[in-house]
């Protein structure tokens, strides 16, 4: 039989719904590859038996001709998401062993369609960081690897030589899925968490607009900008995905009461005549060469299928990241209070109460994440309100003002690279200066701070043999346009699987 | 803006981070680079700009006021690291 774990997501469905295999072939072929792959560090939590028993369920339903439109296809989930009766940390310490009792809205959903769980990934503590170098369970190792590099599998189990990171924060899910350990996996997007990710490892994501998903059961960060999606093998995959993903849920305030598209369908629709917006202001001063290049390629694809292509202006782009360091920080500050070690968690004792937080909290958080809480503490305390925070959100109206007046003068989707570079080796970035480090969202983070959805899709490889994204942003709730240019890409493109399987 | 050593102290303790005076000086130079990074927004002009509230339009919704949930004390309590009879347990507050 081939290799189960190459299938796509909608490859897999099509071979599941032919009775071609099982979804318990299809697991067990999975739970073998994660085994083999424990050296990448992605998953923090491996529930094989879960798995087996939902598989089951899965090829019973599907045997009858029944089940929903991931039946049986085995996906690894972001620690972020609350799992019922599976232990949900956001990979920090100070979570501890913490069981939810409750499921979260998007991952619901996905076991409602019918799809199956094979464990929880690695990711960024508490989603910040740009890749994965601040989780509690260790660094994620990508699967890609430079040409000539002297990475590979040690003899205890982990890696050996420089490897590079997967970005992050879902550095967990981008290395999974490209190291066919899942077939896609949810993630989470506040500055450029699926991007960013996504394009360091050949896979696609997409941050949908905010309010799209429900936020209910997600571990919080910065609730105005966080948002759910898919990181898949395929833009096709992505589309499935978002649509079980999606949808209004009363428990989150902030999500839309809107019908969620069959997104499936957009996939090969035609751009023909669509205007796609080239904004002059991310061409930076030393923009990589190999990055400017790839974006002329992406440019050409789009107009050689039709696409008409437009130069644009958005002229606040460069205040986006300053901004974004302001409301961030700001609002993790307030979401990150709840640590306190009473309710749930790590508690170290202290001779009173305040002491019990302060060393609860100290011990638990982990550097990067106790930078962001001060950094919002500080400009939410009294005096700076208005000189910070005040000032980063009127920024922020106009960051999406421009966006507004680029979708009113007949844009309909805008062309950019996804990261400034390729993926890069661990410990490289951000070791004296935390600033270097969130350099790599200056592409991604502008659609965070507009709530615009986004997808990053692999576009060509580097001259070390890296990947390398494209990112399109979309017009509010018009993920589905994004869906059509993205698989204009892919196909000009193709799809860029890790051949070699170097680690196990 | 920056910060000086008094000041990391004093945010340290707002935001409940027990920070040992040994590391004050390296947080201190790292929480001057960030808000040395985002200085650059004082050269926005944002007179007249309404500050964003939301990037999606619309109404804030309002539920039903009635009780749909509850009765979980037990589920509730069951991640507390100390917890009795259904009570969260602190160290004594009031003397």
């Amino acid at each position: 039989m081939t290799d189960l774990t190459r299938l796509t997501l909608t490859e897999a469905r099509d071979g599941l719904k032919a009775k071609t295999f099982s979804a318990t072939e299809l697991t067990t072929a999975h739970i073998a590859a994660i085994e083999k792959a424990r050296a990448l560090n992605a998953f923090v939590l491996e529930t094989p038996e879960h798995a087996l028993t939902q598989a089951t369920a899965s090829d019973a339903k599907l045997a009858k001709g029944e089940g929903g439109p991931l039946e049986g296809l085995p996906l690894g989930i972001k620690d972020l998401f609350a799992t019922k009766g599976v232990r949900t940390t956001a990979c920090s310490k100070i979570l501890g062993n913490f069981v939810p009792s409750y499921e979260s809205t998007v991952s619901g959903q996905l076991w409602r369609d019918g799809a199956v769980m094979l464990g929880k990934l690695n990711n960024d503590e508490f989603a910040m960081g740009s890749s994965n170098e601040t989780s509690a369970f260790g660094n994620v190792v990508n699967p890609w690897r430079r040409k000539g590099s002297n990475v590979g599998a040690g003899s205890t189990g982990s890696v050996e030589g420089a490897h590079l990171v997967p970005g992050g924060s879902s550095g967990g899910s981008a290395s999974a899925v490209a190291a066919d350990l899942c077939l896609a996996a949810t993630a989470t997007d506040t500055g450029g968490s699926i991007r960013q990710p996504a394009a360091f490892t050949g896979t696609v994501g997409i941050k949908p607009t905010y309010g799209r998903c429900s936020r209910w059961g997600i571990v919080a960060f910065a609730s105005s900008l966080d948002q759910a999606g898919p990181i898949g093998k395929s833009v096709r995959d992505c589309a499935v995905m978002l649509r079980s993903m999606a949808g209004h849920d009363p428990k989150d305030t902030t999500s839309v009461d809107m019908a969620v598209p069959d997104y499936e369908k957009a996939v090969g629709r035609s751009v023909k005549g669509m205007k796609i917006g080239i904004p002059k202001e991310y061409r930076l001063d030393g923009l990589n060469a190999e990055i400017e290049a790839l974006w002329q390629q992406g440019i050409d694809w789009l107009k050689s299928a039709g696409a008409e292509i437009v130069e644009i202006s958005l002229p606040h782009t460069k205040y986006a990241l300053p901004a974004y360091y302001i409301v961030a920080p700001a609002e993790a500050s307030s979401n990150l209070a709840r640590y306190d070690g009473v309710r749930y968690g790590l508690r170290e004792p202290g001779r009173d109460i305040a002491e019990m937080y302060e060393k609860t909290r100290a011990e638990g958080f982990g550097a990067e994440v106790k930078r962001r809480i001060m950094i919002g503490t500080y400009v939410l305390s009294a005096g700076y309100y208005d000189a910070y925070y005040l000032r980063a959100q009127k920024v922020r109206s106009l960051i999406k003002r421009d966006f507004d007046e680029a979708y009113a003068a007949g844009i309909d989707a805008v062309l950019t690279p996804a990261t400034p570079s390729a993926a890069f080796g661990i410990g490289e970035k951000g070791s004296s200066d935390p600033v270097e480090m969130y350099l790599n969202d200056i592409f991604t983070v502008t659609v965070n701070m507009a709530g615009l959805p986004g997808l990053a899709v692999p576009a060509g490889l580097d001259r070390q043999g890296l990947p390398l994204g494209l990112q399109l942003i979309g017009r509010p709730f018009d993920e589905e346009t994004l869906f059509s240019l993205g698989q204009v890409i892919e196909e000009a493109a193709g799809r860029f699987p890790v051949s070699e399987r170097w680690w196990g | 803006m920056s910060v000086d050593l008094a000041t990391v102290k004093r945010v340290a303790h707002l935001a409940r981070i027990a920070v040992p005076e040994a590391d004050l000086p390296k947080l201190q130079g790292e929480l001057n680079a960030i808000l040395g990074f985002v200085e650059q927004l004082n050269e926005v002009d944002v007179s007249g700009v309404e500050p964003l509230t939301s990037v999606t339009p619309m109404a804030m919704k309002q539920r039903e006021d009635v009780v749909d949930d509850g009765e979980i004390a037990d589920l509730i309590v069951a991640n507390a690291p100390a917890s009795d009879d259904n009570y969260f347990m602190v160290p004594k507050v009031i003397e």
